[in-house]
């Protein structure tokens, strides 16, 4: 006979219906699954009674292992044994080789392909395949827990994880056999496991430092809906730098050689041990065996401390931008929620409660709050409560294009609420132009060469009209998943383009935190470079209308005339590459002057060509 | 006319109605659908309709509307756990007839 479990009044399900929902934490180090029994949300454990399954997945010639048994052989097998994969989620070869200090991996491209493979025993496998194992296991675990097929998944991503990345997590799941019916953002989700829905009215900030991301969330509550009002963080930074500023400090110490990938691997387990200790007492003793020797060494929590310490600060940095982007002072806050494992270093909560002049919340294990959260939220969409919690998210960089000159257009603003559409009219910017490039790009800065190509397309068709007559509408679209569309629309003919935004590459680490940071400092250099352009582009539009004309009406203009706009138009052109907006605006506006008495004219000898042949009378 | 709760399941019920929050105990009863006829239905209560019955059994309120009582007479309701899978489970001596995952029944 069927287990069952308690509904909610009125929502009991027709037998063989029932809808199971999963929350699923997707994460660096570890993952989870959790689902809502009888009104509770929990996560679920295997056979051996774990929650935490290691994000690990090893190949062997026979099968394929996720889990503990995997990170165990981690130091015996390392090519063969994949951790940490979801660093990887979305990247190319490129970025992983220019970011990551220690490859242990044999990565390689396929032609035509620029998703790096990872070389294993079995053949050579992508990141979104590995994350897929890792899934299998936990939809596995769920439908055995709960006694039936799984209707529908939410999977958690950082709050920073670009359209690549989340395309990534969503081909894993589907490989999985696994039904997404959303991507939340991890610390969204666990400001719901907080059951900070159930006040008023309020400012929840959610750190969430975990294996290998940090996120700081500012929320803000008002009649029972959540509005995340801001986000920053790091896609590299974790408890992962915590073992590795600690492996780093026994290497010196212990004058290791490190060229080995097991021996790489064995000093990372001893520091993440450590690291572990140190939560709870004030030293711990690493011993080392290699071969037959054996040495030991032991790290104090102040020594501890002092390593750690930037990293923490980097994060307190990111705090305080999230602040600033909401708009908010310290004083606002009324809560920090803790949430990742790294939470459980003793200076990261000092550190946070000096910084808020508030005791964070820790009253749930931080490693289970985000899944917990996801199966509420899944529960939600799957449809098994009567009322639901509405949830709005934000898009973490702004999105826009490229318009003449090498400059950005932007069309969504960061920080905006999705889903989202925006549009924007464009115009041709030559006479008879009949295709617009459209380039996506992505990022803060004035520049296109600062800022992160995501796309390209085309609009063809456009019927051959005289510069800035058409109309061009440009549709950008995020939708809840955060995955952008974007279309191009030419009104008078219809004729348009779109294009879904997956694009190949995900940002490489650090590369946001580095993107927003280059923003502020740069924005005074940022503005002298968009005047700089726009005076080029005007200077080129005006060079070229003023050639075309006297191509066409050089004749009404005497030698000498002519000589002195030649002259100032050699000014222009000899200040128009130079660094300075200001030369060139002058001598546009010189130029201007110059030709006035040639506008004139070429005016006057219009209007008679157009009078020529008619009389007084047709004109009134 | 009498409906029970074993000590386990009442003590789970216990942390489910404290956890939710709310609540005046567990409502049970039948309804007709499925493939064998007839499904139990296990919800939380948040009222007490003027016909239901309500057995008290280890503290909690068991909530039953009329119809469903003349299907569920002498039932025990067991938490058990099968393998990774827990849940609750009817022991009902009306039963004839189930289908093969007993999701749905006949009397």
């Amino acid at each position: 006979m069927a287990l069952l479990q308690i509904s909610e009044p009125g929502m009991s399900s027709v037998p063989h219906q029932h809808r199971l929902a999963i929350g699923i934490d997707l994460g660096t180090t570890n993952s989870l699954v959790a689902s809502v029994r009888s009104g509770k949300a929990e996560t679920l454990a295997d056979m051996h009674g774990q929650h935490l399954l290691p994000s690990v997945v090893r190949y062997t010639q026979e099968q394929c292992i996720v889990g503990q048994e995997a990170k165990q052989s981690a130091s015996i097998d390392p090519l063969n044994t994949i951790v940490s994969v979801k660093r990887y989620m979305g990247r190319s070869l490129e970025e992983i080789n220019n970011n990551s200090e220690y490859i242990s991996y044999k990565l390689y491209e396929k032609e035509n392909s620029n998703v790096p493979r990872f070389i294993t025993v079995t053949g050579d496998k992508t990141a979104i395949e590995i994350s897929s194992e890792i899934l299998k296991v936990l939809k596995q675990r769920a439908e055995s827990t709960l006694g039936g097929d799984i209707s529908g998944a939410v999977i958690t991503v950082p709050a920073y994880f670009d359209d690549a990345q989340r395309q990534a997590t969503k081909d894993a799941a589907a490989l999985a056999g696994l039904k997404v019916l959303r991507l939340l953002n991890e610390p969204t989700a666990a400001a719901l496991a907080y059951g900070l829905d159930t006040g008023d009215e309020g400012i929840q900030v959610i750190y969430d430092l975990g294996g290998g991301t940090f996120d700081v969330s500012i929320l803000h509550l008002h009649k029972g809906i959540f509005e995340v009002m801001s986000t920053a963080g790091n896609t590299a930074l974790g408890g992962d730098d915590f073992d590795q500023t600690i492996a780093m400090w026994l290497i010196e110490q212990l004058q290791i050689e490190t060229q080995d990938a097991g021996i790489q691997r064995q000093i990372m387990n001893l520091a993440c041990q450590a690291k572990q200790a140190l939560s709870n007492k004030d030293s711990t003793e690493i011993t080392f065996a290699l071969d037959d020797k054996e040495m030991s060494i032991c790290l104090t929590k102040e020594i501890f401390n002092t390593l750690i310490s930037p990293l923490v600060d980097k994060t307190l940095l990111a705090c305080r931008r999230a602040l600033r982007d909401a708009k908010l002072k310290v004083d606002d806050v009324d809560n920090i929620v803790m949430v990742g494992g790294s939470t459980r270093v003793p200076l990261v909560r000092e550190k946070i409660a000096d910084f808020f002049n508030t005791q964070p919340l820790v009253d749930i294990d931080p490693d289970k709050v985000v899944a917990i959260g996801a199966a509420q939220q899944a529960d939600v969409l799957i449809g098994n409560q009567s009322d639901g919690m509405l949830l709005l998210d934000v898009i973490p960089l702004s999105l826009g294009l490229e318009t003449m000159g090498g400059l950005v257009e932007k069309i969504i603003p960061r920080n905006t609420t999705i889903p989202v559409a925006k549009a924007q009219d464009f115009t041709t910017f030559k006479d008879g132009q009949t295709a617009l490039a459209v380039h996506v790009m992505q990022g803060e800065r004035e520049l296109v060469l600062d800022c992160r190509s995501l796309a390209r397309f085309e609009l063809r068709g456009i019927p051959p009209m005289t510069a800035g007559a058409a109309r061009i509408r440009v549709t950008f679209e995020v939708d809840t998943d955060g995955l952008l569309s974007v279309s191009a629309q030419e009104n008078t003919t219809g004729i348009s383009s779109c294009i879904q935004v997956k694009p190949s590459y995900g940002l490489s680490d650090n590369e946001i935190e580095t993107m927003l940071r280059d923003s502020m400092e740069h924005a005074q250099d940022d503005i002298i470079a968009r005047k700089l352009r726009e005076q080029q582009v005007e200077a080129d539009r005006v060079i070229e209308a003023l050639e075309m004309a006297l191509e066409e009406d050089g004749n009404l203009l005497s030698a000498k005339e002519k000589e002195e706009i030649s002259r100032v138009l050699i000014e222009l052109l000899a200040v128009k590459n130079d660094n300075e907006a200001e030369p060139i605006k002058y001598h546009i506006e010189k130029l201007d002057h110059a030709t006035q008495v040639f506008a004139q004219r070429r005016m006057d000898k219009s209007i008679n060509q157009a009078l020529s042949g008619h009389s007084v009378i047709d004109f009134e | 006319m009498s409906i029970t709760l074993t000590e386990n399941a009442a003590s789970r019920v216990q942390s489910f109605l404290s956890h939710r929050g709310k609540g005046e105990g567990l409502r049970l009863g039948v309804k007709t659908s499925g493939c064998s006829g007839m499904a139990y239905v296990i919800e939380f209560a948040d009222v007490i309709e003027k016909d239901d019955k309500v057995f008290e059994t280890h503290g909690i309120k068991l909530i039953i509307d009329p119809k469903s009582l003349f299907y569920l007479d002498g039932t025990e309701v067991d938490f058990t756990k099968e393998g990774l899978n827990e849940g609750f489970k009817f022991n009902n001596p009306n039963v004839k007839d189930s289908c093969g995952c007993g999701e749905s029944f006949t009397v």
